[in-house]
C-alpha cells in the first residue's frame, strides 16, 4: 500500500518536471535563487581529507540529498553546514549570509536527527516548544504555534506524553515538528528514516515530501540508501571519499551515470570493462578476444580508449526474445533468485563476465533452473559508457544494493 | 524441582542473616537510647527519655547538631558546586596531564583522613581556622569534592551529548542548553552527589577532632568526646537521631536514583 504511495507521487513529481534530457546542473523549472552555497569546502582529520574542496550551490525550495556509502563525506559536510564540525578551508553562504565561523545557535537552521535526539525531560509540547521559549516567544505564542507544528505532523493528541512513551514513527515526527516550527529556511535530516522499518520508512518518505511542500522550505538530506534518494530528492549529490562524483535528478543518475562509481552504487548495474574498436555515433567495444559489444554514444570516444559498458539489469532480454537483439551472449544460468515482483538470473557468461538479469514478474511460468544453457541480448540504445577509471573509488560491498 | 525451589529459600536466610549481623549494633543503640539507667545497659532494664531531655537540653548536644547540619550545608553547596565543575572538564575535554588532574583531585578519599587531618591542623593553626566553623567547612569541602567529581562524571559519562548539539542547533546558546538540557538531565545525579557531600561532611569526626577547638565542637566530635570522658545514653541517643537522618537521606537518595533510571531507560514515567 504504502509503495502504491510512493510510485504514484513520484509519477506526480516527473509529469510536472517535463520531458526531454536535462544537464546535469539543471536547475529547478520554478525557483532558480540559490539559497545555500559551499565554496571549495574542505575538512581535514590530520592527513585524512574526509571532506575535498567541495563546492555546491542549493536552490531555494529544493530537496537536495548527500548520497553516498560510509567515510563519503557526506555526514561531515552536513555537519559543517549546521555548524557542529568547523571546516579546514572554504566558504558557507546561506541567503548570502557567511555563516562559516558562526556557531550553531545562530544559524538558524532546521536538524533532525538519526537518533531523533529528542529532550527526555520534557513533553512532547515542550520539546516541540523549546525553540520558541529559546527566541523568547509569549506563552501564547509559543504555545498556539507548538500545537500548529504538531498538528502538520498529526500528533496533536500526543502533546502532553513523553519521548519515551512513543514509538520510534512517532519520535521523528516530534523531532521534525521541533525543528520546523521556527520557520527555518534551511532543513537538515542526517539519515533520519534510518531506524525505522522498512514499510513505516516508505510512509514517512510520503508525509516529509507533503510536509516540505506545505512549508516551502529547502531540504539538505544525507542518506546511504539510493533508493531513498532517488525517490524522495529534486537533485541528488553523489560522493565518495569526500569529492561529489556527480550531482543531478535521480533520472539523470540513473540513466546517465558520469562514472563507474556512480553507475555501480544507484541501482544494480552489470559492467563490461572493455576497449573502443570503431567510434563515431554507433561505437563496438571489444570485452573480450573477439567479443564485440555495440553500443552508442553521443560523446567522442576516441579508438584504443578504455571504457566501461554500463547495462541496467532491466534492460537485458533472455532466452527466445534475446534473439531480436543486437548484443547477444551465450552462458549457464549460476543462481536464479524469486523476489517476488521480479527475478534476479545470474548468468555466467562464455567471456568470463558475469551479468545479472531481472526479469519483471508478469505471472509467467519460469523455467530456468541453474546450471542451464542460456541466451542472452540487448539493444545498442540499452547501455551507456563510462570512461575507465584510474583511481575512482569503488562502492564497498555493503552499499551494493540486491547484489549477490 | 525440589532443588531449585529450596536453594532460593536458603539464600533469603542467608541474606537475612547477614543483613541482620550489619544493622545489629544499630539495634543495640536504640533501645539504650530510651534506658532508665545512667550508664549504657543492653538489655535495658527501665524506659526513660531523660537522654533525649539532655540531649535538646542545654549541655551543648543540640548546639553541636545544629553546627555539624550548618557546616554540612555549606560544603554540600561549595563541593557541588567545584565538583560538578570538575567533573564536566574531566569528561568533556582532554588536555596533557589530565591523568594527574584526576588523582590530585581524588586523592582526598585515597589518603587516609589521619593523615590528611594532622596536615590540616598544622596547615590552619598559624590561620587561626582551628576552632573556627570555616576552617572546619574548607576541610569538608576538600574531603567532599571527590565524591561529586565522581558521581557526577559517571552522570555525565552516560550523558547523550547529541541532546546538547540539538539543543544548540534550536537556537539555544551553549550556556542556554547546559541550563535548559544538560542539567536537568543529570540533576538525579547532581543530587546524589550533594547527599553524599552532606552526609560526608556530617558523619567526619578525624578532622573535626583536630580541628574543632573549642568553639567549633560538632556533633561527631561531641559523640567521640563522650566516648572519652563520660560514657552515657545520651551518646545513644544523638546516635539514634543520626541514625534517623541518614536512613531519611539514603531512602532519598535511592527515590532520585530511581527516577534519573527511569529518564534515561526511556520507560514511562507516568502510569497508563
Amino acid at each position: 500500500m504504502a509503495n502504491q504511495a510512493v510510485h504514484e507521487f513520484i509519477r506526480a513529481k516527473v509529469s510536472t518536471r517535463g520531458s526531454g534530457e536535462q544537464p546535469e546542473s539543471s536547475r529547478q523549472s520554478s525557483d532558480s535563487t540559490v539559497s545555500v552555497q559551499l565554496q571549495c569546502l574542505s575538512k581535514q582529520y590530520g592527513r585524512f581529507g574526509a571532506v575535498r574542496n567541495l563546492s555546491l550551490d542549493v536552490f531555494r525550495g529544493e530537496f537536495l540529498t548527500l548520497l553516498g556509502p560510509s567515510g563519503s563525506g557526506k555526514t561531515t559536510t552536513l555537519m559543517m553546514l549546521a555548524g557542529f564540525v568547523n571546516p579546514t578551508s572554504g566558504k558557507i553562504l546561506v541567503e548570502g549570509r557567511d555563516i562559516t565561523n558562526e556557531p550553531p545557535h545562530r544559524r538558524n537552521i532546521g536538524m533532525v536527527y538519526q537518533s531523533y535526539a529528542l529532550f527526555p525531560h520534557l513533553s512532547v509540547l515542550r520539546n516541540v516548544a523549546f525553540p520558541l521559549e529559546v527566541r523568547k516567544c509569549s506563552r501564547d505564542e509559543t504555545k498556539a504555534r507548538a500545537m500548529e507544528a504538531l498538528s502538520i505532523v498529526k500528533l496533536e493528541s500526543l502533546a502532553d506524553r513523553y519521548p519515551s512513551q512513543l514509538s520510534g514513527g512517532q519520535q521523528q515526527r516530534v523531532a521534525l515538528a521541533r525543528a520546523i516550527v521556527f520557520r527555518p529556511s534551511l532543513l537538515l535530516m542526517d539519515e533520519p528514516l534510518g531506524a525505522l522499518d522498512k514499510k513505516l520508512r516508505e510512509h514517512m518518505q510520503v508525509e516529509l515530501m507533503k510536509i516540505k511542500s506545505r512549508l516551502d522550505v529547502t531540504v539538505v538530506y544525507v542518506t546511504h540508501d539510493q533508493e531513498e534518494a532517488l525517490t524522495m530528492s529534486d537533485r541528488v549529490v553523489v560522493m565518495a571519499d569526500g569529492v561529489i562524483q556527480q550531482i543531478g535528478h535521480p533520472k539523470d543518475l540513473y540513466e546517465r551515470p558520469v562514472n563507474r562509481f556512480v553507475a555501480d552504487f544507484i541501482g544494480d548495474t552489470n559492467i563490461f570493462d572493455g576497449e573502443i574498436v570503431t567510434t563515431g555515433p554507433l561505437i563496438t567495444v571489444m570485452i573480450s578476444p573477439g567479443v564485440m559489444l555495440h553500443a552508442e554514444s553521443s560523446k567522442n570516444f576516441p579508438i584504443g580508449d578504455r571504457v566501461c559498458v554500463i547495462l541496467r539489469p532491466e534492460r537485458v532480454r533472455v532466452g527466445a526474445e534475446s534473439l531480436n537483439c543486437k548484443n547477444q551472449l551465450e552462458g549457464v544460468i549460476d543462481r536464479v533468485v524469486y523476489i517476488g515482483d521480479n527475478s534476479r538470473v545470474r548468468v555466467l557468461l562464455a567471456t568470463g563476465n558475469t551479468l545479472v538479469a531481472k526479469l519483471q514478474n508478469c505471472g509467467q511460468t519460469l523455467s530456468m533452473n541453474a546450471g542451464d544453457r542460456i541466451r542472452v541480448g540487448w539493444d545498442r540504445e540499452s547501455t551507456w559508457l563510462v570512461p575507465a577509471p584510474q583511481n575512482v573509488p569503488t562502492p564497498s560491498a555493503l552499499d551494493d544494493d540486491g547484489s549477490f | 524441582m525440589n532443588g531449585s525451589r529450596a536453594a532460593p529459600f536458603a539464600v533469603w536466610v542467608l541474606a537475612c542473616l547477614v543483613l541482620l549481623f550489619l544493622v545489629f549494633p544499630i539495634f543495640v543503640i536504640i533501645p539504650i537510647s530510651f534506658s532508665g539507667a545512667s550508664y549504657l545497659q543492653f538489655p535495658p532494664e527501665s524506659f526513660s527519655l531523660r537522654w533525649y531531655q539532655e540531649y535538646f537540653g542545654g549541655g551543648g548536644w543540640w548546639e553541636s547538631t545544629l553546627l555539624s547540619f550548618k557546616i554540612a550545608i555549606v560544603v554540600t553547596f561549595f563541593a557541588t558546586a567545584f565538583g560538578t565543575a570538575a567533573a564536566f572538564a574531566l569528561v568533556r575535554s582532554t588536555f596533557p596531564g589530565k591523568a594527574i588532574v584526576y588523582g590530585v583531585l581524588l586523592s582526598p578519599i585515597i589518603v587516609p583522613s589521619i593523615i590528611t587531618a594532622i596536615a590540616v591542623y598544622f596547615l590552619f593553626a598559624p590561620l587561626h581556622l582551628v576552632g573556627n566553623w570555616w576552617g572546619m567547612v574548607l576541610a569538608h569541602t576538600v574531603l567532599a569534592i571527590p565524591l561529586v567529581v565522581v558521581v557526577v562524571s559517571a552522570s555525565l559519562s552516560g550523558f547523550r551529548i547529541v541532546l546538547e548539539q540539538a539543543a544548540m542547533g534550536l537556537g539555544a546558546s551553549p550556556a542556554v542548553a547546559l541550563w535548559r538540557v544538560t542539567l536537568p538531565i543529570i540533576s538525579p545525579g547532581i543530587a546524589t552527589a550533594a547527599l553524599l557531600a552532606f552526609l560526608a561532611s556530617f558523619d567526619e569526626v578525624v578532622v573535626a577532632i583536630f580541628l574543632s577547638g573549642t568553639n567549633a565542637v560538632t556533633l561527631p566530635k561531641r559523640m567521640w568526646d563522650g566516648v572519652w570522658l563520660e560514657i552515657t545514653p545520651v551518646i545513644a541517643a544523638a546516635s539514634t537521631i543520626i541514625i534517623g537522618l541518614t536512613v531519611i537521606l539514603f531512602v532519598a537518595i535511592e527515590f532520585l536514583r530511581r527516577r534519573s533510571e527511569t529518564i534515561a531507560d526511556g520507560a514511562p514515567l507516568v502510569c497508563q
